[in-house]
């Protein structure tokens, strides 16, 4: 088995916190439910469904277009922004009575525990899930699960920066030396970013961004981009961005190299729900179901640079296993108690 | 036997109430959320930390900073460029007028995506050539976008024509005999200039520099894609970040109304100057005006006028095509990475594409179709003072004017996202932002076309027995045909370029290309954008093309800002 043993100690955790917060964990789990003939043809009827989420376009439409080849007749559209952003779109559209979402999957797990505590969610366990799935990576009423893991790692241009000299860690970040060469995603649009913010803040303290905001950094959006502007050349570290944008730039051959920060990588959990009002109930679940078949899982890890915590996806050779990397620890409860002051805090240091 | 019924009545309170409906309920809303805290209580709290934060106040002064920068800018540049293309005989000059025609449909914000791709300041395609000629090491760079100059620049470069267009036209209908005169009692080409064709364009001019500075100040997506990686809000982007989660609407109301405020003030004053206009444009037949013979400077003229094109047309365009079939968009096309990837992924894998396209379709129509109906119908009653109530009905349908798009979409918003009407989530609200926005232009062409068919010819109509409408039918529709047409065009345009109200005000089901390239630039897959963005110019110029075939079009249009 994988070495999960420390977020096994913290999904734990949190479980107690959604306990705390006066919510009784029910006795079960639903039962898992299989993909039957009856479910494709009701899916088949409603014809399409839509997926907000937060992963990269490219990689969110070859997930889409995927399960369009395995389920002909069942459109899937992606509706994708930073996961802060699809938060509140869903928020505003759900405070106008607009039901348009399906299936949501963010990069900010803080998320789910605001969704299903609103109980906007809709139990539901696809039998992959229930025979293959790690206790700590589904939800234990069965309304959501981990449909991507991936780490925010520091990055650096491999023409620009000689791999002798590249950073380490964040603490090399606030050297001289790369004052107005960093780019950098912003926690106010990316899960990510707001995760690994909350993740580095509590380990590094808020020291650390007070001085990387006297950096000059670039500011970007999406944790996607800084791999991109590193690609492009435009910048020669990021600071913050996906590992997995970098794997596949990095695999296709562009001159960037990833770096594991000394301190440890911020983990990022990316989970996947069906809405309880969704539009398309029967293809929203069609879909949920194949997001977590090994198929699915292997695709996302294969094409996408993601990592699947599927115990039957094998990962890509050549990119560093996930378990031996140190990792800081993932907290949702903590990120959704300070989500706000977050946002407040960055937005005042880094003045966007 | 005929019996009268006076229609006049409803059709003035019909239309009134459209129009309360387009601006007042928005406005209303706008002003009651800025006064008002999260209970519904009044306050000026709001305000206050508008004027005492921080946060708020850098913005104001950066904007404030970049509308006065800008607007002098585009003065310097459209002023000369409208006199040369107007009084003088450069050759080429119809050219260079369709070429700043183009420089006008391009979406500006498409504009600033095209020179992050040129000017950022290690990737940028302008700042590599300057590397490979001067041999510069790599860090060292002559142009960054993502800075207040850089801002400043590109907003400039598709706000002069604003200018351009009011400098050219003035210029084009001052008569050639006052210079004459001027030369006859033995003024040199300077002195005339100087105290004759100079004043007379002077009016026109400042007009330009107000509307310039309007639109810089409230231009939504430039700053949005250049100054937020440099690390500064304008006005409209901290608007905008407002209605981030958490959202904080009252503030954002707060925030949009110096802007309005500001923009009444300025729309007054360019009232005021244009309105002395009159003294200078002498009627009866006129000369042409007489063209300034510029020897072999005209080559340089034009050559100048080719670099300014450069900036907003050239470049941008060549960074746009080269980005849409380049693997990397920072590297120049090649036989090594030259691609289709970035046109199969548009077409064949984003999935919003055909949503999008079909939407921004649906309300291009839709928006060009009604804004033409409803200012059809205003500019007639209003021309022919056909019914009393006319006056407020031409005073409403030129308020919007008035409102900045961001401004309107934070006012739309607050208005159609609760009780009584529930819109947001469908094209409507989208459709009714797109035709407020275009009705002060599509109403002013249309009123104007009104006044040039003169109401003798109805009159004669109606005197050999027909009837109001079959005078309008046989008389003043053919006569306007062209007028109706040429609005219609220019509200489709105006309506595909639009971002500022569209980023308020779409869902995931309402999403316009705009809204899409501008997500997409969010997290940098500038490959699509490039596509989508040739896309939106090929509609755009299509429009625009098939205007300018028709006759009589040429009136003063403005087209608002996204």
């Amino acid at each position: 088995m994988k070495n999960w043993s420390r977020r096994d100690v913290l999904k734990g955790a949190s479980a107690l916190g959604l306990a705390a917060l006066g919510r009784p964990i029910e006795a079960a789990a639903p039962p898992a439910q299989a993909v039957t003939p009856a479910l494709i043809e009701a899916a088949r009827k409603e014809g399409k469904m839509v997926w907000y989420t937060a992963v990269d376009l490219p990689v969110a439409e070859r997930v889409a277009r995927s399960f369009e080849a395995k389920y002909p007749g069942v459109a899937c559209r992606v509706e994708r922004s930073g996961a802060e952003r699809v938060f509140q779109r869903i928020g505003q559209e759900y405070a106008s009575r607009i039901h348009a979402v399906d299936v949501v999957n963010s990069s900010d797990a803080a998320h789910f525990i605001a969704w299903k505590r609103d109980g906007l969610l809709a139990p539901y366990v696809s039998e992959d899930v229930a025979r293959h799935y790690p206790a700590e990576h589904k939800d234990p009423d069965g309304q959501f699960a981990t449909f991507r893991a991936w780490l925010c790692v520091i990055g650096y241009n491999t023409n620009l920066v000689k791999a002798a000299d590249a950073p380490r860690s964040f603490a090399d970040l606030l050297d001289p030396r790369w004052t107005g060469r960093i780019v950098k995603a912003h926690p106010g649009y990316s899960g990510t970013i707001m995760t690994a913010t909350f993740q580095i803040a509590r380990d590094l303290g808020w020291g650390y961004f007070e001085k990387l905001a006297k950096q000059r950094v670039m500011q970007v959006q999406s944790s996607a981009d800084p791999p991109k502007k590193l690609a492009l050349g435009e910048r020669a570290i990021m600071a913050d961005g996906n590992e997995y944008n970098m794997f596949q730039l990095k695999e296709k051959g562009d001159p960037v190299e990833i770096v594991y920060p000394i301190e440890g990588t911020p983990l990022i959990i990316g989970p996947n729900g069906v809405f309880k009002d969704a539009p398309n109930p029967n293809a929203a679940r069609l879909f949920q179901s194949y997001c977590f078949t090994p198929e699915c899982q292997q695709l996302i890890v294969d094409v996408g640079g993601l990592r699947s915590v599927h115990p039957l996806a094998k990962e890509k050779p050549g990119r560093r296993p996930f378990a031996g990397i140190k990792k800081m620890k993932d907290d949702p409860a903590g990120v959704e108690r300070d989500a706000e002051a977050i946002k407040a805090r960055y937005t005042q240091l880094f003045r966007v | 036997m005929r019996v009268r019924v006076d229609l006049s009545r409803p059709v003035v309170i019909g239309f009134a109430a459209i129009l309360c409906l387009l601006i007042v309920l928005p406005m209303s809303w706008l002003v009651y959320f800025s006064v008002t805290d999260r209970s519904g209580a009044l306050t000026l709290g709001n305000f206050r930390q508008l004027v005492t934060d921080p946060v708020f106040v850098a913005p104001l002064i950066t904007t404030a900073i970049i509308a006065t920068t800008s607007s002098l800018a585009c003065c310097l540049i459209a002023a000369p460029m409208g006199w040369l293309v107007a009084r003088t005989d450069m050759p080429l000059r119809r050219t260079v007028r369709a070429l700043v025609t183009a420089s006008f449909v391009t979406p500006p914000f498409l504009g600033a995506i095209a020179w992050e791709l040129l000017a950022a300041p290690n990737s940028g395609l302008l700042n590599q050539a300057f590397r490979a000629l001067t041999g510069a090491p790599q860090d060292e760079h002559l142009l960054d976008i993502y800075s207040l100059p850089g801002l400043i620049f590109v907003i400039s470069c598709y706000t002069f024509p604003y200018v351009f267009v009011l400098v050219a036209n003035s210029l084009d209908r001052i008569p050639g005999e006052l210079e004459d005169a001027s030369s006859i009692l033995g003024g040199s080409a300077w002195v005339t200039a100087r105290r004759v064709t100079i004043p007379l364009a002077l009016p026109a001019l400042l007009a330009g520099a107000l509307v310039a500075f309007l639109q810089a100040m409230t231009l939504f997506g430039s700053p949005a894609i250049l100054a937020i990686p440099a690390g500064f809000h304008t006005m409209t982007t901290k608007i905008w970040s407002l209605f981030q989660y958490p959202p904080k609407p009252e503030l954002a109301a707060a925030a949009s109304l110096p802007l309005l405020v500001l923009t009444v003030l300025l729309l007054r004053a360019e009232h005021v100057i244009l309105g002395r206009r009159g003294y200078s444009v002498v009627g009866g037949k006129q000369g042409d005006p007489r063209l300034v013979r510029l020897g072999r400077v005209k080559w340089v003229a034009l050559g100048a006028a080719f670099i300014v094109l450069l900036n907003p047309v050239f470049l941008p365009y060549f960074a746009l095509l080269n980005a849409a079939f380049s693997r990397v968009a920072s590297q120049l096309v090649s036989f090594g990475n030259f691609t289709l990837h970035n046109i199969h992924f548009v077409f064949f894998e984003l999935s919003s594409t055909r949503l999008v396209l079909k939407n921004t379709l649906v309300l291009g129509v839709l928006s060009a179709t009604i804004g033409t109906l409803i200012a059809v119908v205003i500019g007639y009653l209003t021309a022919r003072k056909a019914i009393a109530g006319h006056r407020a009905l031409g005073f409403l349908a030129t308020a919007p004017v008035a409102v900045p798009g961001i401004v309107l979409g934070v006012g739309l918003f607050l208005s159609y996202t609760r009780p009584p009407f529930v819109l947001y989530g469908t094209l409507w609200i989208l459709l009714i932002a797109f035709v407020t926005i275009a009705m002060p232009a599509a109403y002013q062409q249309l009123q104007s076309a009104y006044r040039a068919v003169h109401p003798d010819l109805e009159d004669a109509c109606r005197i050999l027995g027909g009837t109001r409408l079959q005078a309008l039918g046989h008389i003043t529709a053919p006569l306007l045909r062209a007028s109706v047409i040429a609005t219609w065009c220019f509200i489709f345009v105006g309506v595909i370029r639009e971002l500022s109200a569209a980023i308020m005000l779409f869902t995931s089901e309402t999403k316009v290309i705009s809204v899409l390239i501008f997500d997409l630039n969010e997290s940098g897959d500038l490959g699509a954008i490039s596509v989508l963005g040739i896309i939106m110019l090929v509609v755009t110029f299509a429009v625009v093309i098939l205007a300018n075939r028709i006759p009589t079009f040429g009136g003063r249009i403005r087209l608002r800002d996204a």
